[in-house]
């Protein structure tokens, strides 16, 4: 066992994008139940160290794998890829005049005080990104087209980051 | 599991022996002390049997201060001294706290962190809570007749990295050794969990005296993970009396008020809203120091209209937390009711419409944080029984991050990320020939940073001279299981490093930590002094056994040179502890222990990946379980 070995080495599962969640949770929980600090409070300071680096190891593989956009790009990373929301400039002209609007129109939302409405496409948003991680699964493990996959990913970060901003905006919009 | 097995300080040299450890709930209004007792958690009491130790501290010339019901009863006559409700002054500077205005206190600004004037001196809050929990402490090892191994200390799950840091001081001058700082609200689902033997998604609502916490959990199998937190470190009770006392100044047309008055005014308030809870109306009568006589009537339609948006105000923070956790109401199991101020009925009845379900009011809601921080403590002290396998999983409530260009926050760890949790992020310089990069950590959720806490500025020196853009500076947060941050940055080219466990920037001023420090220290005993000789050479025994069997199996770890060093400390020791000398068995112990600190790091390291390997996880698990067996079974 290495602790620089990969995400999902390290939690003996297939490098592949479909996951199984129950498993995945099991192998989280039977590690963090050996690594975790609770278990050595009464050991010397060198060992809880050691324990808390061994338990954020976990929690950072664990979370990599378990939320799928970065799982996702973590499996491009370890084929070579990559991936950065913020420099690329690749995409389809339409998709981002679209994104601009819909940031236009989270903003609009936001200026309105309009709670509901962010709610709404909030959820209206994670249902669309629900469909394209779909679309991905099988980019990724059916036909193992790296290219077009990249181009979803790109394209699920947008959202992601649209949902964040919807996020702030309700945020905000509560404080 | 010390590795070592090397004996905690005052220790009984019995391996086996039940350790003493107790669970504290500091709270705003009330604070607790718990203990497990032949497998059964329970509150300890004070002498006449009561179970809460009002969190109030009475400061009085030249005498020691009183705490709780003592000090309550000084609180109508000499209110500048009595200090209550300080848990919402931890932290904090002044302008931060609300309605100072009418609170009877000398506050003093510093160049931060707020403190009191009282006629004992100048008191910082983490001075307060210290004398709260000291008298707890001696509260249990009365009642438990011996020196405690440890504490685990209770923090609302919103409080901030400030805030904690705080409480955790408090508990160090107040001679308690922390073994972890514990979420309220993941204490109370640890309590209902284990009772109820409770399985799957439950919300914890936590409306105490003087903050508001919501945290969603997913229970199973003996997990108890937090899925997502949130709250209002500045929302309880008190808030619920404060708009009684606003209500009465306005019904009876008050003029401006003493401090004696006003005091007295909050406390008919609180009155008043705890009668309401099982009445429809509630007299409100009280004579003030000009003669005058307030006499009115709170109808529950009144309090309840009047304290309908501060209801409205704790639903906001349910949403974001089920937002959080990717969750909707239907998901929730159920609701546990945690803390006096849940007892409101308009509380019950906007939390059940909410969640659409009868909320769990089965456990007392002012002992239960209590109670699970005392099976956590007992757990942590190495009481550990066969059938104790559950593991918390916590998060950090708010999310971390570092000041960028113009005021902006970039966010390095979000908010609900599982604690222990490190991230790193790199920078680099904008100037040619740039040396020093100025790091500002802030907490909080807002876009700019004068939204959010600061938390600390600290600067990386000596970067060698660089065009702009070259250097590369890698900045790494680190995230502990009491969800207290450290920070650390490192040029990656030249290898120049930088780091801080983050104190508050406003935090005690160096005066106010030179006097708590000596304050503490005339507290504590020498324990040097005060042991035996024996004592240390039992101890030094049983140091050099545990590192000569962790050689022979573990020995290969070492290079050759590590072990000599090890061996010529073993050897010292030995010297010594032929002698009468105890500060000489003393010194060779703690060099022994930091010579063998590395090597007791690798060994840990080599079982955790052993155990990941699945190698030896029976091996691992029996081990466990028989060399933390406490008195119980
Ligand atoms: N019967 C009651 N009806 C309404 N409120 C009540 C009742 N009993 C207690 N309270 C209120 O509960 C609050 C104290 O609750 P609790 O002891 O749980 O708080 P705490 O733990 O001290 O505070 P915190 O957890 O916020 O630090 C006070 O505001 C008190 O007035
Ligand atoms: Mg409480």
């Amino acid at each position: 066992m290495d602790f620089n070995v990969d995400h999902f080495a390290l939690f003996g599962l297939p490098k592949k994008f479909r996951t199984d969640p129950d498993l995945l949770d099991k192998r989280y929980r039977e590690m963090q139940v050996l690594a975790h600090p609770d278990r050595y409070a009464g050991a010397g300071d060198a060992e809880k160290r050691v324990s808390m680096q061994w338990a954020t190891r976990v929690n950072e593989a664990y979370q990599t794998l378990k939320n799928p956009l970065r799982r996702a790009a973590y499996l491009m990373l370890l084929a070579g890829k990559k991936l950065d929301v913020e420099s690329n400039t690749a995409m389809p002209t339409e998709f981002l005049i679209e994104q601009m609007e819909w940031r236009e129109a989270v903003a609009e939302a936001r200026r309105a005080c309009a709670n509901t409405e962010l709610e709404q496409f909030y959820h209206r948003v994670k249902q669309q990104m629900k469909c394209r991680y779909e679309r991905l699964a099988s980019l990724l493990d059916d036909k193992a087209d790296t290219a077009l996959a990249e181009d979803e990913v790109l394209r699920l970060m947008f959202l992601d980051k649209l949902v964040s901003e919807i996020d702030d905006a309700l945020v905000a919009l509560e404080a | 599991m010390a590795l070592f097995q090397i004996a905690e300080p005052g220790e009984s040299a019995a391996p086996h022996q039940h350790k003493l450890a107790v669970g504290i709930d500091l709270g705003t209004t009330n604070s607790l002390v718990a203990t497990v007792k032949s497998g059964l958690a329970s509150v300890i009491p004070d002498a006449l049997g009561r179970p809460l130790l009002p969190s109030a501290v009475r400061y009085r010339d030249g005498e020691p201060p009183v705490v709780g019901y003592d000090a309550l009863a000084g609180q109508s006559s000499d209110p500048a001294n009595v200090v209550v409700s300080v848990k919402r002054f931890m932290g904090r500077s002044i302008d931060e706290v609300p309605y100072r205005e009418s609170m009877p206190y000398r506050f003093e600004a510093g160049p931060g962190a707020l403190s009191l004037k009282t006629v004992a001196g100048v008191k910082t809050p983490v001075e307060v809570s210290a004398d709260i929990l000291r008298e707890l402490r001696m509260r249990a090892e009365a009642a438990l007749g011996g020196e405690l191994v440890g504490a685990v200390i209770t923090a609302p799950a919103y409080f901030d990295d400030a805030q904690r840091q705080a409480t955790k001081d408090a508990a160090r001058f107040a001679g308690l050794s922390v073994l972890r700082l514990l979420n309220e609200p993941t204490a109370a689902a640890l309590a209902y969990g284990l009772d109820n033997a409770a399985e799957g998604v439950y919300a914890v609502y936590d409306l105490g005296g003087g903050t508001f916490d919501i945290s969603i959990l997913r229970l199973s199998r003996g997990v108890f993970e937090v899925l997502s937190t949130g709250g209002d470190s500045f929302l309880g009770g008190d808030d619920f009396d404060q708009r009684i006392f606003c209500w009465v100044i306005e019904a009876a047309k008050l003029k401006p008020l003493s401090s004696v008055d006003a005091r007295h005014l909050l406390t008919c308030a609180r009155e008043a809203k705890e009668f309401l809870t099982n009445h429809g109306a509630a007299p409100i009568v009280a004579r003030l120091g000009s003669g005058e006589v307030v006499d009115l009537e709170l109808t529950t339609e009144t309090f309840t209209e009047i304290t309908r948006t501060l209801v409205e105000k704790t639903l906001r923070p349910v949403r974001r937390a089920l937002r959080d956790a990717g969750l909707s109401v239907a998901d929730v199991k159920g609701v546990v009711m945690v803390g006096g101020a849940t007892r409101m009925p308009q509380i019950q009845r906007a939390v059940g419409e909410f969640f659409e379900k009868a909320p769990l009011n089965n456990l007392d809601p002012e002992k239960v944080v209590a109670l699970g921080a005392a099976i956590q403590a007992n757990l942590l002290a190495g009481n550990r029984a066969s059938g104790d396998d559950w593991l918390l999983l916590d998060v950090i409530p708010l999310s971390l991050g570092l000041e960028t260009m113009g005021g902006l926050v970039e966010r390095i760890i979000p908010r609900n990320s599982t604690i222990p949790v490190a991230r790193a992020q790199e920078f680099t310089t904008f100037r040619d020939g740039q040396t020093a990069l100025a790091l500002h950590v802030v907490q909080g959720e807002r876009e700019l940073v004068g939204d959010c806490r600061s938390l600390g500025r600290f600067e990386l020196r000596n970067i060698p001279p660089m065009v702009a853009g070259a250097a590369r500076i890698r900045v790494t947060f680190q995230v502990d299981a009491d969800g207290l941050l450290s920070v650390s940055a490192r040029e990656t080219t030249s290898g120049v490093e930088a780091s801080i466990a983050v104190k508050p920037s406003y935090g005690l001023s160096d005066d106010a930590i030179a006097r708590m420090l000596k304050d503490s220290l005339d507290h504590a005993k020498d324990d040097t002094a005060r042991r035996a000789v024996k004592e240390f050479q039992v101890e030094a025994q049983r140091l050099v056994e545990a590192i000569r069997s962790a050689l022979v199996a573990d020995g290969d770890l070492l290079s050759p040179d590590a072990r000599e060093r090890i061996e010529s400390g073993i050897a010292h020791l030995q010297a010594a502890m032929l002698g009468e000398d105890r500060h000489a068995i003393a010194r060779c112990i703690d060099e022994l222990e930091s010579e063998t600190s590395a090597f007791a790091a690798l060994r840990m390291d080599r079982t955790i990946r052993d155990a990941f390997s699945g190698k030896k996880i029976d091996a691992i698990e029996r081990e466990l379980v028989s060399s933390e067996k406490g008195g119980e079974t």
